[in-house]
């Protein structure tokens, strides 16, 4: 007989999801289009021999708690490395960034290594502030239930507890850009244009963009909540999702890779299932979607089942990416001038100022890219030599901003961004052309059609305001509930957003218990 | 056809000013959906009665007219509308309403079945933003073709004779709701039974070039059976006797209400026949649902007042005291062919229940001092008039 | 020693004369400094070539909140406010898209450039009619302390909730978008045509350091939808007289309930002695006692330049820097010696008797607020230009006109150094050439043009940075965090000390309302206090 839910898509969103389910004692069936696991959370071989991780090259977002509710190390997953350093390049040498990087702060500016302890933590603070709201489902303006007025209350109340200078001082800051905030506290541009990058990185802003500190305190949020720091599990991204399909098996959900879904089920106006490319009719009391917002409800479900008002907020749902992502396989280690070898195994952010990052997003805004993007660079072979042949070596670097929709077109302009990033880099590892033996760059349309997220946004939908919290990814939707019953939103489109977080999966896999129940 | 610029001229002509500026006694225009059109030729009882007696030509051009074709226009407006349109046949016509989300009223107008896959929908106001919000992901074209046709209603009991005085022949098997296509001397006609007055009646659609030739044939071909020109004031008493709702006076598009709490669902709007809950997914249908099972909080109702003072704006309290108030009117007249004082009016949960008797507050104005009269008003079934041979086939002329 | 006063106001521009008309009404004795040897601040009509009367600082008037004009019998005291008559954006190369008030006339205006979009403008309209509706009444109000235990700021918390909350699940959730998307991106869930929609974004930037595609701009598109002449709401209306006449009437008005006046009366200090306020220092010297002073000045220049560091708390002062107050416009009057003539414009058009822009796209507002943003006056400006001399001839001689010219964006501190004579002039010619490309007899027409930098503006009118609206309208500045968190009340951290600018809730723009929320704030302490 059926199933008690499919899952579509078997990212790591759509893994947590089954896993959950399955552990609750429900019949779970997990569908995947590709032949294999992990959605963009995966392992690429993109040459002979070398691997990397497709989209995310760090994880520092999964809650540790649900990494052991779902019993993920018995399952293969381990990191290779965690607490990496952060560092910033420029043209006058490496700066490393962090609490206990005092000295390399104080090189540069000696009033800048003394606020940056206080201004960690209070960023800290209110990240955790915010932490407590990724862990249920957002509450329902205008409801009669207790729960979700509770659930508001529980949030006035956090904040209300960080005291009052804290509290307006979380007040201000959060409608705020990152620029200002960081202009306000430090000097250097080395350090501001670093700190800004995480407050940029995969969005559609600028740092003078009003919002950013509101995306740099998810960021901090989601991270307090992980334990590790910035970290690379072993096997890259593919090794995570690995374990997540492993514990989901483990607990009964099949998975079945290969499977593209053509469209959602419905009968009697309700989910009951879905109807794969290849005609067959898998039926279920519910589907859960991991597809991001727009491919689920205009694609799967098509919008003769849905009202137009609620299309009509889907249809504008901004999901468009920014990012792409440059992938460089090496026949020997880069050299980065005047970094050691321990700083090569963290992250190196190339964002030498707050102006320079604003410079690099302002040709965005016009379907263009800069000549001067910003990167985030690791060389995962350096922690985890499995990832390429013996001695050889990966490079993987976030390039930003490269808009989803380009005026010259891709064809043309994918090669010449590549060229540009290199070029970046090769100015802080002099030599590294010559030891490139392939490489790639996947750009958001790439990332479209690799992994199916119409408009190629890692986190499936604009991080920002006016898509978060109560109103993400639409008003009608926010609860992982849908305006069709049995169907179940699951993916990075839904709260708390993407990254590699796990916290939408298992948010959404709650909510469906909690509605069988 | 060059127009004066929109600062000059706000208002568009329809292709019959030319006859209406000849036959307007009294120079009496009024906007309707950016065109001018009569709101009055001479005198509105005589036009009125000319409806309920002879024959009336009324100006229908400004009608807003919506050309919707495509491989999913059947899907696209079964989605859109409350009512089951895989049921509607080709060259039939069908009243119906659509709603938002919350399965308030956006709007209401008929849906011309012309082909398998194409319709047309005429509306009395402008839904183009909401018609192609709804055509997100369906293979439709919606494309505002009011300028392209100008059309006439030709209504009350010799309409008939007069049609067929002008020659088209086989009109007399039209059916209520049928549309039919027909040549006379050149000028095409595409007519349909349908009206507004709730008495026989056709609507004449063609293209503005022959719309002037065509007036005056029918003038000339209703000579004998009492033709005449109205204006919409006349029309709106017929319509307020047929029980027809009017956006603007009735209801609000819930794609223009400002205020919380002033979209009405057409539960509300008493046109529960119009919902198909069994013709798959429309948009509001969820929310329908959901109203049908609480009961509507209040109901487009009839009533018929005591007295024969128009009960215009008037509120409407449970009690001759005035305390309890339930509702105001929407529309009201004295009906000068039910000889009945009628309204029709928004009553709040439960007062709407038919048979109960309620309170209209009725301001007059007799000579300058206004005077206060608090009528007894009783929920009575509508519509107030319908006449069978709106619906005999062949029609006859009595 | 010079005679007490119960209230001393810093600054006779709007908001200053508003607190002031309030304070002596309700009996108090006050009086009024003003450094300028004229009144009215930004709110002024002056003569700066020969028989010709300038608005040259604000030029229209839709946010003077009709319940101040009643209360202080503006209109006794000669203010007469008239509505603009429609407008028009003028497209690179030829085209335009006029607005005008008829419905009928706008809709088939808009069709011109898309039929969807004409009939979209009325969901558009709709949407941003409900949240002025929402907004409005909050205008009047004090914002409440979200930290604060006390009952009159948990009231206030819970009759803004219960505002919010009435709105319904819906409308509750379009209000928390309105509120934090892009002008831009709002635009988009409306209209197609990119003309209709830089015609609506260009509200959003006007006196922002944002562009259309900042977060928090679909905000202040609303922020200038917000004015109210005659009933209507949304139109922009125009004082008769000019600008000045506001303020004229408000010093008429204050002046006929006793209040005083002083101007070339720049204040030094304000005093501070044991923790409150006992008077101020004149720059001559002068001393004036009193127990409350009451700033018309924004909040840098009132704490920063006017008080001592050691009278305030580091957090505030810290706070206050950080306050953002940015020169993003610039300002241009212009003599002319005739109409000049918009050939892109149908014969007859009213819009002319409008508010016309130059803009044809979103983008390139954005790229004039890049430049901005590097340093630079923008190369292709955002114009926003009106000829008030058509509405009110007394303003110029026979035959002449009077335009106002206001360009977004002009930065205050240039890249490539300071301001100078030549930069300036560079700047007016950039405009003059932007107006030139759609009107071919506009430069013969110059008699005299005053070019007016943020620079300039900071100069003569006292605004920081020559941003008109004394701190930018950003998510982070508005309500209880405007202008320092803690500090949204009006009251300073002195005993004593007030402000009534637009630094204060709800911002700026001629509108009064701070001004009117401050008297109420200082009458309620002196109650207390009595």
């Amino acid at each position: 007989m059926g199933y008690d839910t499919i899952v579509v898509g078997a990212g790591h969103n759509g893994l947590v999801c089954a896993a959950v389910l399955a552990k609750a004692g429900q019949k779970v069936l997990v569908v995947e289009a590709s032949d294999r696991l992990g959605g963009a959370a995966g392992t690429r071989e993109f040459a002979p021999g070398f691997k990397v991780s497709g989209c995310a090259h760090l994880l520092h977002l999964m809650p540790q708690t649900l990494i052991d509710e779902l019993g993920l190390s018995a399952k293969g997953f381990a990191l290779a490395r965690s607490a990496m350093p952060t560092t910033a390049l420029s043209e006058d040498g490496p700066l490393a960034i962090g609490r206990d990087s005092h000295a390399s702060l104080a090189h540069r500016s000696a009033p800048d290594a003394e606020a940056f302890p206080a201004f960690a933590d209070a960023l800290d603070r209110f990240g955790r502030t915010l932490f407590p709201i990724f862990g249920a489902p957002p509450p329902r303006l205008g409801t009669t239930e207790w729960e979700d007025r509770l659930a508001m209350l529980r949030l006035g109340w956090n904040v209300r507890r960080l005291g009052r200078k804290d509290m307006r001082e979380f007040l201000r800051i959060v409608g705020m850009n990152v620029y200002d905030l960081l202009e306000d506290n430090f000097e250097s541009p080395l350090l501001k244009g670093a700190l800004g990058f995480d407050a940029v990185l995969g969005t559609n802003f600028g740092p003078r963009s009003p919002g950013t500190v509101l995306t740099l305190l998810y960021r901090l949020a989601a991270q307090s909540g992980a334990s590790g720091g910035l970290a690379q599990p072993k096997g890259g991204m593919g090794g995570l999702s690995e374990a997540l399909a492993a514990a989901a098996r483990a607990a009964g959900a099949e998975i079945r890779t290969g499977a593209p879904v053509a469209r959602i089920l419905m009968e009697n106006d309700r989910a009951q299932g879905v109807v794969l490319e290849s005609g067959e009719r898998i039926v279920a009391k519910a589907v859960a979607s991991s597809a991001d917002p727009r491919t689920t409800f205009l694609k799967l479900l098509g919008t003769e089942h849905l009202d137009t008002g609620f299309v009509r907020k889907v249809f504008h749902l901004r999901s468009r990416g920014l990012a792409a992502k440059l992938h460089l396989a090496l026949d020997a280690l880069p050299e980065f001038t005047g970094l050691d070898a321990a700083s090569l195994g963290g992250r190196l952010i190339l964002a030498p100022s707050l102006d320079y990052l604003e410079r690099a997003y302002n040709h965005s805004k016009y379907k263009e890219f800069s000549e001067a993007p910003a990167l985030e660079i690791t060389v995962p072979t350096v922690n985890d030599p499995t990832l390429a042949p013996d001695g050889k070596h990966v490079l993987s670097a976030i390039v930003q901003y490269a808009p989803y929709e380009l005026a010259q077109g891709w064809d043309a302009g994918r090669q010449r961004l590549a060229d540009i990033a290199i070029g970046l880099i090769e100015l802080h590892a002099p030599g590294l052309r010559e030891r490139i033996v392939a490489s790639e760059l996947l750009t958001p349309l790439d990332i479209e059609r690799e992994y199916g997220i119409a408009g190629g946004h890692w986190h499936h939908g604009e991080l920002a305001f006016d898509q978060f919290y109560m109103v993400r990814p639409v008003p009608g939707a926010a609860q992982y509930r849908t305006p069709v019953d049995g169907l179940y939103l699951c993916g990075a489109g839904s709260h708390p957003g993407g990254g590699v977080m796990g916290a939408a999966g298992r948010n959404a896999a709650r909510q469906m218990l909690k509605q069988a129940a | 056809m060059s127009l004066a610029p929109p600062f000059r001229k706000p208002l568009v002509d329809t292709p019959f000013r030319p006859r209406a500026d000849e036959l307007n006694q009294i120079d009496s225009y009024i906007p309707w959906a950016g065109y001018s059109t009569v709101d009055v030729f001479s005198n509105v009882e005589h036009e009125y009665f000319a409806i309920r007696n002879a024959a009336t030509l009324f100006d229908l051009t400004p009608m807003v007219k919506y050309r919707i074709a495509g491989a999913d226009a059947e899907r696209y407006l079964n989605r859109l509308v409350t009512r089951d349109i895989r049921k509607l046949k080709v060259n039939r016509v069908a009243y119906s309403v659509w709603c938002n989300d919350s399965g308030h009223l956006v709007g209401d107008g008929t849906i011309f079945r012309l082909g398998a896959d194409e319709f047309r929908l005429c509306i009395g106001e402008r839904h183009l933003d909401w018609l192609m919000d709804s055509a997100i992901s369906f293979n439709v074209e919606i494309a505002e073709i009011t300028e392209e046709i100008a059309a006439l209603s030709l209504q009350g009991p010799t309409s008939y004779s007069v049609l067929r005085n002008f020659g088209v022949v086989g009109i007399e098997k039209l059916k209520v709701f049928e549309i039919g296509r027909y040549t006379v001397d050149g000028l095409d006609l595409t007519i349909s039974r349908t009206g507004f007055t709730g008495d026989l009646g056709y609507e004449l659609w063609m293209r503005p070039e022959q719309a002037v030739a065509i007036w005056d044939r029918l003038m000339a071909a209703g000579k004998t059976r009492g033709i005449r020109p109205i204006g919409s004031q006349a029309l709106d008493m017929a319509r307020i006797e047929a029980g027809f709702i009017m956006p603007h006076i009735d209801f609000i598009s819930a794609e223009h209400t400002i205020r919380v709490g002033r979209d009405r669902s057409p539960l509300e709007m008493g046109l529960d026949w119009l919902v198909d809950f069994d013709c798959g997914h429309f948009t509001g249908r969820r929310a329908l649902l959901a109203e049908k099972k609480r009961g509507p909080a209040r109901r487009l109702v009839g009533l018929d007042v005591d007295g024969n003072k128009p009960a215009h704006h008037a509120l409407i309290y449970a009690d001759r005291a005035g305390n309890r108030e339930v509702g105001s009117v929407t529309s009201a007249m004295w009906s000068p062919t039910c000889k009945r004082n009628i309204a029709l009016a928004m009553i709040e949960a439960p007062f709407f229940t038919m048979g109960n008797e309620l309170y209209a507050d009725i301001y007059l104005n007799r000579e300058l001092v206004w005077e206060r009269r608090m009528c007894a008003a009783t929920v009575v079934e509508k519509p107030f008039f319908v006449h069978e041979r709106r619906r005999l086939t062949p029609p006859a002329e009595k | 020693m010079a005679k007490a006063y119960d209230a001393i106001v810093i600054g006779a521009g709007h908001n200053g004369l508003v607190t002031a008309c309030y304070l002596a009404r309700a009996g108090l004795s006050v009086l009024v400094v003003e450094r300028n040897p004229y009144v009215g601040g930004a709110a002024v009509s002056r003569s700066l070539y020969p028989n010709f009367t300038y608005s040259n600082c604000s030029y229209v008037c839709s946010l003077l909140r009709p319940e101040i004009m009643r209360t202080l019998e503006l209109p006794k005291h000669g203010l007469q406010i008239i509505p603009y008559e429609g407008g028009v954006t003028f497209m690179r190369g030829g085209g335009h898209l006029a607005s005008y008030d008829n419905h009928d006339a706008l809709r088939r205006e808009i069709s011109r450039h898309s039929k969807r979009d004409a009939e979209a403008y009325d969901r558009f309209s709709r949407d941003v009619m409900r949240q002025c509706k929402f907004i409005k009444p909050l205008l009047m109000r004090e914002p409440p302390d979200p930290t604060s235990f006390k009952p009159r700021d948990i009231m206030e918390l819970v009759y803004l909730g219960q505002r919010f909350w009435q709105l319904g699940e819906e409308r509750m959730y379009d209000t928390i978008r309105f509120w934090t998307m892009s002008a831009a991106d709002f635009l988009e869930e409306y209209f197609e045509s990119e003309i209709v929609k830089a015609h609506f974004a260009g509200s959003s930037i006007i006196g922002t350091a944002l562009g259309p595609r900042s977060p928090g701009t679909a905000y202040v598109l609303l922020h200038h939808y917000m004015g109210d002449v005659d009933g209507t709401v949304g139109a922009w209306g125009f004082a008769r007289g000019g600008m000045g006449s506001i303020t004229k009437a408000l010093a008429s008005s204050l002046q006929a309930s006793g209040g005083e006046i002083r101007v070339d009366a720049g204040v030094h200090r304000i005093l501070v002695r044991n923790g409150r306020t006992v008077g101020v220092a004149l720059a001559s010297g002068e001393v004036i006692r009193t127990g409350a002073v009451i700033s018309n000045m924004d909040v840098k220049r009132t704490f920063l330049e006017t008080m001592d560091e050691q009278d305030l708390p580091g957090d505030f002062v810290r706070a206050v820097r950080n306050f953002k107050i940015r020169g993003s416009s610039g300002k241009l009057n212009i003599a002319l010696d005739g109409l000049p003539s918009f050939p892109s414009l149908p014969d007859g058009a009213p819009s002319i008797r409008g508010d016309m822009h130059i803009t044809d796209t979103v983008e390139m507002m954005e790229r004039a607020y890049d430049d901005w943003k590097d340093g630079f006056w923008s190369r292709t400006p955002y114009v926003d230009m009106l000829i008030p001399s058509q509405i009110d001839p007394t303003m110029v001689p026979e035959g002449k006109h009077y335009m106002s010219v206001f360009v977004q964006y002009c930065p205050y501190r240039l890249a490539n150094g300071d301001w100078d004579e030549d930069k300036k002039k560079a700047f007016g010619n950039t405009v003059i050439d932007a107006i030139a490309e759609h009107s071919p007899d506009f430069k013969k027409l110059i008699l005299h043009a005053e070019i007016r930098t943020p620079h300039d503006i900071e100069r003569e009118v006292g605004l920081t940075e020559g941003n008109i609206f004394q701190g930018e309208l950003t998510m982070d500045q508005l309500l209880f965090n405007r202008p320092v968190p803690g500090f949204a009340q009006y009251r300073g951290p002195v005993r004593g000390v007030y402000m009534c600018g637009s630094s204060t809730h709800p911002g700026g723009g001629v509108m009064g309302a701070p001004g009117a929320n401050a008297a109420r704030a200082v009458l309620r302490d002196l109650k207390k206090a009595a």
